[in-house]
Formats: structure tokens, sequence, C-alpha cells
């Protein structure tokens, strides 16, 4: 039998605030067990919730970003249950009126565009975490992480292969990062998604039973999980088996999802709405500020670079692939001058190749926009050959001198003085008879031979152009 | 409306509330008579009537994104029943 | 000294005809002549002593307030800072508090002494304070009936001069019924008006702190402390704190009252009944106008409560589960273990009883049966009480059906006791503030009047309750062997 899998997502982004939602602790990451967690993320008796406006409008942009409709009234509610690290014994956050609800996000995968149904993203405080190392046989608890906003954005099951649902990911971790509402740091868990995964036999309208699969936190494991998860229930169902709705856990070490039975039990999460917290309203004029605030989005951007630069959809799907690096390229054409395609080849091409062996992103490149601006200023003008220019941009990268001050200092100046190239090739012809002679009877292939000959006597600072030009006019005798 | 032992378990259960088996069935019919008084609530048709979840009818207010708390871990867990290198300490969690 | 009030005591004060270490000293004394009532769980005698010179050094360079140098106390469900804060309970008696709610924030700010930390049903639930850990709080007119509650042991400790005045906190009735079962003066602020940050939640949609005072105008000053918008209760109400004390002495001439022909059927004491009816004529010769109004809703009060307060107290009492402070059961085996005997252990049976019917009322299958209908059943009770508001001032009633019961007497069916509270649970469900002055004597133990006002007209209902005692001398008594 053939079969279909059907794929909806979950994915928690934690929000890039200063401070928790609901409290005045900060959100830090890595600092010393529990010393983040203030009176009201520990649960003390008494204390009370009181919502960060900054979640709010993370939010609030987040839903912009995927054309959502932005709730003007929505609600916190206490999700119940027991679990020791959740300090107050339920979880806040939304169930019947999320602050986002319907929106999409369009992704490609093998050059076709699919269109993703999101479904709702709600806000919420994340838990604390278990630690099981080492404390004679019991967990301890740190609770820093206890309170850290998230929004939590759940998608329709609209994808139909772990690829699709990768891509999804991808794009989702690309805008949230765009929008500046999440790190994306994988592996702190800033961004993890839950998989509800089901497969059917194609053409069969409803769907299959799902299992949720928690917790996974890196592209590769979404893809690996899946396609497992995948195989298990058709062999399962192929056997005369049935697939039960539960969640299962992704062991990336043996690379297979198991049955988490201890979260399964009795899960009635007595959803009610959390009588500390009034209702959210989100009026015109909050929108309004946050429209006016809102970045240009990767793919209006991506559009833009292709009609405006002429970009490829190679170069340009780079270069929007964050913010910061769209900036950097769009100063470099701003400060340079030159043709778009020009900066856009050194950024993606010999820049990003640095930066990628120095594991470096573009915020800390050590050749900043404006220095790389100066070299490609004197590629344009011929002041240096692209040969030179690659020189150059190490000096650049090991020092903090301009372009101009470099070509300056190693003499690296094209030669465009064409009696200087002309005394030299003259000499060249004379010294090389044979090779003149193998030319004048056809064989263009030693043309490359007077070139090189004539770009290492002059320490590759002739420009290609003009020397191309008078060999072939003196080999022609 | 009346519940019965084993509902009365069900419920301790999703409470984490240890009862002494002798009291079970006290709960049952303490619970079940206050069931009985609910009732009365289903004689009033309420389909049109919007629920009200707070006495004000206000909007939550929302504060600034400013970490203002202060470290305070040593005070916190002076009270707590164990802990160890700053952790709080729990029965081992089984995942 | 203990037989003066608030105001007359500040005066004392500040001519430095004693001074706070003297009246203090007085007032601990009194506490352990008294003991027998049950009335303080912790009794905070030097830092009582130690804050009371500073209260006199404040006294002496003219930088007091009304409160300063007064010794009073506080509700045992306010957290205070360095001081054991139980809530009544097993599951708190090894509880400090690492921070000062803001009611006893402001109260230390103002200058007042703490004497100590009141006995209270555990967690407030509870209209008799015998459901405390601590006991059974006695009443002062009469140690074999109960005091009321939750606050039993403020009303307790305020009609026993063993504090000026106390704190309270009134969820279904807990300041009202127990000042009304004692004989003093309490108030139950609207919604929102005292910040309930550091207020052990119970039922947090219907929970508010209020006075509970020997007079209507000691209730004033506790007030003018305690009311006002805190940055850190999201349900605290951001309005100015009017001066309550500068209207007391309006006239009541043309204050149109209402009484609903529900307050006043079968289940009310008939010689109760009288009482209210002579104190109801009082304000008829000051020139009040009575009006008989109807609130049919009112009678899905109680039902209605008895959802709403346990659902919410079903997850606020989540918290307490013996893993970052409170009770935790000896040797548990796994994490199960710790949760259900911490829990199973720590918490008393009226308690467990309200978190099985919330966590019930909340469950799949049921909410929208109990929860949501309650919900909407809420809403019809406060249209009612804003129907009624808009035909006249304020609504008086009875607090309580009768006068205090026998301690023990109703502790063996819940039910019996849900249903005591019918005069007062509709107005927490409305929001609306309301407060029981002390308004005759039936067999020798007191009987309240209530009387209901609008949204944030405290002001106004301080000002009826204090021209009542103007002209009766009901507040004054002081029960038999704490004159």
């Amino acid at each position: 039998m053939e079969w279909e899998t059907v794929i909806g997502l979950e994915v928690h982004a934690q929000l890039a605030t200063k401070s928790k939602i609901f409290s005045g602790a900060p959100t830090a990451y890595g600092a010393e067990p529990n010393t983040q967690a203030c009176a009201v993320d520990l649960g003390l008796p008494g204390v009370l919730p009181v919502l960060n406006k900054e979640a709010v409008r993370m939010a609030v942009i987040f839903g912009m970003a995927i054309e959502a409709h932005i709730a003007p009234y929505s609600v916190f509610a206490r999700k119940n249950y027991f679990y020791p690290d959740l300090p107050k014994g339920y979880q806040i956050s939304q169930m019947d009126h999320p602050i986002v609800g319907v929106g999409h996000l369009d992704i490609d995968v093998d050059g076709v565009t699919k269109r993703i149904g999101v479904t709702r993203a709600h806000l919420e405080e994340d838990a604390g975490k278990s630690l099981h190392e080492n404390f004679h046989g019991l967990t301890g608890i740190d609770l820093n992480r206890a309170g850290t906003p998230l929004l939590e954005i759940v998608s329709e099951p609209d994808m139909r292969s772990a690829k699709e649902a990768v891509a999804y990911m991808r794009k989702l971790h690309e805008l949230v990062r765009y929008l500046g509402i999440c790190d994306g740091n994988m592996q702190e868990g800033s961004f993890r998604c839950d998989a509800n995964v089901s497969v059917r036999p194609k053409g069969q309208v409803e769907f299959g039973t799902r299992a949720e699969i928690k917790n996974i936190n890196s592209f590769k494991f979404v893809e690996k999980a899946i396609n497992h998860e995948v195989e298990r229930q058709i062999e399962l169902i192929e056997n005369g088996g049935r697939v039960v709705q539960e969640t299962r856990l992704y062991d990336s070490v043996k690379d297979e999802t198991r049955s988490m039975r201890s979260k399964e039990e009795a899960n009635d999460y007595r959803y009610f709405p959390d009588p500390d917290l009034l209702p959210v309203i989100i009026d015109e004029d909050f929108k309004a500020q946050i429209k006016a605030a809102l970045p240009e989005l990767p793919e209006a951007k991506k559009q833009r670079f292709k009609s405006d630069y002429n970009l490829d959809e190679e170069n340009a799907t780079i270069l929007i692939s964050s913010r910061q690096l769209a900036d950097y390229f769009e100063n470099v054409v701003n400060a340079s001058g030159c043709e778009a395609k020009l900066c856009a080849n050194w950024i993606t091409g010999d820049l990003s190749a640095a930066l990628n062996k120095a594991g470096l992103e573009i915020t800390d490149s050590p050749v900043s926009d404006e220095r790389l601006a100066g070299l490609l200023t004197r590629i344009s003008d011929n002041t240096i050959s692209g040969k030179i220019a690659k020189q150059v941009f190490e000096e650049l990268w090991q020092s903090t001198s301009s372009a101009d001050e470099i070509i300056a200092e190693k003499g690296l100046k094209q030669i465009t003085d064409s009696g200087a190239i002309e005394a030299i090739i003259d000499k060249i012809i004379a010294d090389n008879q044979g090779q003149v002679e193998q030319y004048r009877s056809g064989k263009d292939k030693v043309f490359a031979f007077f070139v090189g000959q004539v770009m290492k006597a002059m320490q590759g600072k002739a420009n290609p152009a003009e020397v191309n030009k008078m060999l072939k006019e003196k080999l022609q005798g | 409306m009346s519940l019965t032992a084993d509902d009365v378990n069900k419920i301790a259960h999703l409470a984490r509330l240890g009862i002494e088996k002798q009291d079970i069935e006290s709960y049952a019919k303490d619970l079940s008579g206050i069931l009985d008084l609910m009732t009365q609530m289903s004689e009033l048709n309420t389909d049109d009537v919007e629920p009200m979840a707070h006495p004000m009818d206000q909007a939550q207010r929302l504060r600034a994104d400013m970490a203002t708390e202060q470290n305070n871990r040593e005070k916190f867990q002076a009270i707590a029943p164990q802990v160890e290198a700053g952790l709080y300490l729990v029965p081992k969690v089984i995942e | 000294m203990h037989t003066k009030t608030l105001l007359e005591l500040g005066q004392s004060l500040r001519s430095g005809e004693f001074s706070s270490v003297e009246l203090t000293q007085g007032f601990l004394d009194r506490i352990k002549q008294h003991q027998h009532l049950n009335a303080y769980i912790t009794v905070t005698e030097a830092a009582a002593l130690q804050n009371a010179q500073a209260a006199d050094v404040r006294l002496a360079n003219g930088t007091a307030e009304l409160l300063t140098g007064i010794p009073i106390a506080q509700k045992d469900i306010f957290c205070t800072l360095d001081v054991k804060t139980t809530c009544g309970s097993k599951m708190l008696d090894n509880f400090t508090a690492p921070y000062n709610a803001t009611v006893v924030e402001k109260f230390n700010q103002a200058g007042a002494v703490m004497l100590g930390k009141l006995n209270m049903d555990e967690f407030a639930m509870g209209s008799s304070n015998e459901t405390s850990y601590y006991g059974a709080v006695k009443n002062p007119w009469d140690i074999n009936k109960v005091p009321g509650g939750s606050s039993g042991g403020s009303a307790a400790a305020v009609a026993a001069r063993l504090a000026v005045c106390a704190t309270g906190t009134d969820t279904g009735g807990s300041i009202r019924q127990p000042a009304a079962l004692c004989g003093i003066t309490g108030l139950k602020p609207t919604y929102g008006r005292v910040s309930r940050y550091g207020m052990i939640a119970y039922a947090s949609s219907l929970d508010q702190g209020g006075p509970m005072a020997r007079s209507a105008e000691d209730a004033a000053v506790m007030l003018q402390t305690m009311a006002g918008f805190d940055e850190k209760d999201s349900t605290s109400v951001d309005l100015p704190v009017p001066d309550y004390c500068a209207g007391l002495n309006n006239s009541l001439a043309g204050l149109k009252i209402g009484l609903p022909k529900e307050f006043f059927g079968d289940g009310l004491n008939s010689d109760v009944a009288a009482t209210l009816e002579t104190a109801i004529n009082e304000y008829r010769k000051l020139g009040a106008e009575i009006k008989e109004i109807s609130m049919p809703n009112l009678k899905l009060a109680i039902p209605a409560y008895y959802v709403i307060a346990p659902a919410e107290c079903s997850a606020n009492l989540s918290r307490f589960d013996g893993v970052r402070y409170g009770y935790r059961c000896e040797n548990p085996v796994d994490l199960a273990d710790l949760y259900t005997r911490s829990r199973g252990e720590g918490f008393g049976k009226e308690v467990k009883r309200r978190i099985l019917m919330g966590t019930y009322a909340l469950s799949t299958g049921y909410y929208d049966a109990y929860y949501l209908k309650a919900q909407k059943i809420r809403r019809l009770i406060s249209e009612d009480f804003k129907n009624a508001l808009t035909e006249v001032d304020v609504i008086m009633g009875p607090v309580t059906p009768t006068t205090a019961f026998g301690i023990g007497e109703k502790m063996s069916n819940p039910i019996e006791m849900y249903l005591s509270d019918i005069y007062t649970i509709a107005i927490n469900l409305a929001g609306v503030p309301a407060l029981s002055v002390p308004a005759g004597f039936v067999g020798g133990l007191p009987v309240g009047l209530q009387i209901i006002g609008n949204y944030f007209a405290e002001d106004r209902l301080l000002n009826i309750a204090h021209q009542y005692q103007q002209v009766t001398d009901w507040h004054k008594h002081t029960p038999k062997g704490f004159e």
C-alpha cells in the first residue's frame, strides 16, 4: 500500500525579552541555578503575575509577519498539571483566546512553493529544568528558565514529508530571528519543536491517529525523528497493529522514538481563565505603532533584491537569510557605489567563506561594511585586479587599515600605463620566439602562456584587459 | 448527582491529594451533597449570558520590560525542604 | 488604654500621655492574659517592642502619622518578612515568608506596630475558624461559640481588645461575618481597591483584604493606609484614593436605602430580623428613605460561589507541593508519593474538600455545566447589584442568619456551614464593597447590619456606618472579662 504522511508542528520560540513574561527576573541563559528565579517565578505564596509589554509586542509582530489575525481580546488561562519544574502546579498559557489567530507561511521545497497554514500562536511561560545527574539518585530542579516568555506557534497538519517539515521550521527560524523576537539558539533551547505525525493510505481523507514527538531541538533531528516515526507507524499498521495517540520522545543517540507514558497518565489540564490576569486588549493604536516599526520581511526583501539589484535567486536567498547580512549588503552597495552583483558575489563568496572558517557571524565580521566597500570601489575603478583584491581582502581581515592604505603601503596599484606594459610585452615576445611561432601557426592556447608571463613580470598589477588587448596586437605582428 | 468512591479517587489523583481510605466515602457523600446544591443553577436559562471571570471590566496592564529582580537564592532556599548546589531536590523524575 | 479607639490612642501618643512602648506592652500583656481565646498564631513580642521604640522616635520628632505607634495585628494570610506565615495550615507551619505583602509594607511605612499574626480558617476556607490547624478561636462574647470565619482571630482579637484593630480578608464574607458575630466593624472593599500582593490566595477573583476595627471611623483610618493601586497586582485598580475620613460626618438626609426582599425571607432568625428592623428605623430617623427592592438571582449565589471559589482554589493551592517551601512528607519513595502525601498530610479536611470540588468542576466533561454556568450566573448576580444600585444608594440586610453558633455545631455538616454564608457571598461575586456594623444583641450575642454600596463607594459606606455609630453605642460594648 502507498502511504501518505501528515505532519503538524508546534514550535516554541523563546522571546528575546530582558525580563520574564510575568516577573522582573532576568532571562539571560547560563546563570548559576536558581539565581534568576524570583518570588513570582518560584510561585511563593501570595505572589502575582504582571504581564511584560515586550512579550505582547513581539507576539503581535510575529502575527503581522505571517499575516494573521491579531486578537483584539486575548485571555491567559491556567493549564493545570503537577511537575517539579512547574512551580505553581499550573502553567500560565492561552487556550480559547490566543493572541495570534490564523496565518500562513510559504515554504519552498525542490523549487515548488507551498503555503503552510498557521493555526494560532499564543503566549505562555516556560518551565524550569530538571537535572538528573548525580544527586544521590535524586533530581535537581533549576527554575532559572521558569517564566521565560514563549511563543507557541501551532501549524495546520499541512506538511506531507519530513523535508517539508524541516523547510517550514527553517523558514520560521529565519523569520523569528529576522523580526528580532527570538535569538533562535537551538542548542540553548530558544527554538524547539514538537511534531504531530500520522500516516494514512494515499487517497484517504480522514487523518490517521497521530503521535506527538516532544522537544526536538535541531533541524537534523526533526527530519530523522519524523522519518523514524513514519516508518514505525507504517510497520505497525502493516503488521496488523494500531497507532495509539501518545507522546513520544526522540532519542537522538539511538535514532528512535519511544513512548513517554509517564507524561501520559491522566492529562486532564483543566484549563480555565487565570483570575490573576485580566484580558489583554490590543487596540488599533498599539497595532499601528507596531506596524510602523515592522521590519521589511524576508520574502519582500528577496523580491526587492532581485528586482532592484538584479541579483539571482541564489544570491538573494543567501543575503536575506538574516537581517544583519541583508543590511550589510545594502550598506556595501551604497558606500561603494559598485555594481550590486559584485558586492553580492564578494559577500556570499570570500567574506562568507572567511566568516564560516572563523566561526563568526556577520555582526562580528572583522571587515566592516565600510571597509569592504572601500575594497570593492578599487576593483570597480580598475585600481586593482580581482586577484590582487583577494590579497587586499586578507589584509583587511588581519588589520584595521583601509583598502586604500593597504594598496598604497604594499604597492599593489594596478599598472595602467600602456608604455610600461608595452615594454614588458616586447621583452617577453623577444625572449620566447618559439611560442610566438606556435601562436602564429594557429595554436591559440599559447596565448594564455603570454598573459601569465606578463602578469608574473608585473606582479599581477597590470590591468588584465589592457594586457590582453596589447598582447593580441603585438603577437599578430 | 452523586459521586462514587471511584470518582473521588480519580479527582484526588488529578489533584495529587492523598486521602485516607476510610475518608473516601465521607468525601463522596459531602461532594455529592454540594453537587446537589449546584443543580439549582441548571434551572436558570443562561444561553445569552456572557460568562464573568472578573468583577472589574478592565484590561490587563502591561509592565515595561526591565530586569528589576536581584538574585535572592539564599533567602529563598533557606525555607526549602531539600537543596544542594543551588538546586531544589526531589525524588528522581523518570521521563 | 485598651478601651480607647484608634484615633483617641493616636492623640494620647502624640500628646505624650503614654508611649507606644507602654501601649504595646499593655497589649502584649493582654494577649498573654487571654491566650485561651486562641486569637493569635504567632506573637512577635520582641519585634513589636522594637518597632514601638522606633514609633516613639517618630512621635517625638513630629513625623508621626495617624497609625504611628498603634498596636495592630495581621491576619496570618498576609506574608510578613522573616515572620512565620501559616495561613492557618500545617502546610505552612514551617514557612517564614521571605517578603512582605503590600498591605503589611504599607502599615509598616505608616509606623503601625505589629503585635503578631492572627488565627484563621485554614487557607481562609471556613465560616467558623474551626478549620484552623491551630485550633478553633473562641468568641469573646461566649467562649463556647465560634467567632465566625475565616478572619475569626482578627474579629476576636479586636472585640477582646487584644489589638487596636486588625486586617482581615474576605472571599465570601470572611471579614463581615466574623465582624458581625464578634460585634465589631468590618469592611470588605471593592475588588481591586486593596492590593492582593502577598495575601495568600484562596479564590483570586473574589479575595479582598480590608479593615476590622472597633468603629467605622477607625476602619476609615485603616483603609486609608491599605487602599491604593499596586503595580505588583494586575487586578488592583488605578484610581485615586479618596480621603475616607473627610465625609464621615455628612448628613444622611435623603439617603435611599434598598432592602432586598430576598434578604428577609425564611432563613433569617426572627430575633435577628427584629434587631435589624430597629437599626433600619434608626436610619429612617436620620433622614433616610427605605425602599423594598428585589434581586432575583441572589438565590443562586451559593451554588455559583461554591463552584467558582473551589475551582480557583484548586489551582491556587497546587503550588503547595513540598518542593520549594512548606510541608514535605517524610521519606517520599517517589515523586507521586512526595506530592500526594505532602498535600494529603499538609492540608486539612475542608481544604481538601474544596480542592476536590474545584478539580471536579474544571475537569473534562463538567467545565461547561459547572464552571462556565457559574460564571454566567455570576454576571446575572452582578447585574442585579448594578440595577439595584441605580435605584437606591445602598442596600442593607443581615450579615448572618443567626448569631454565633456553638463550636462544633456545624463541623459535621459542611453544606449547612456553606448555607450560613447566604447573605455575604453574592457581594464578592459582584465585587462591590460592603461592611458589617454592630446593630444590637440577641441573647447576649452581637448582631451585625450589612451595608452594601456601589463600586468604590467605601467612603459613603463608612459615612453611613459612622452616622449610625453617632446615635447608637452597640460598637462600644465590650464582652465581659475583657473590659
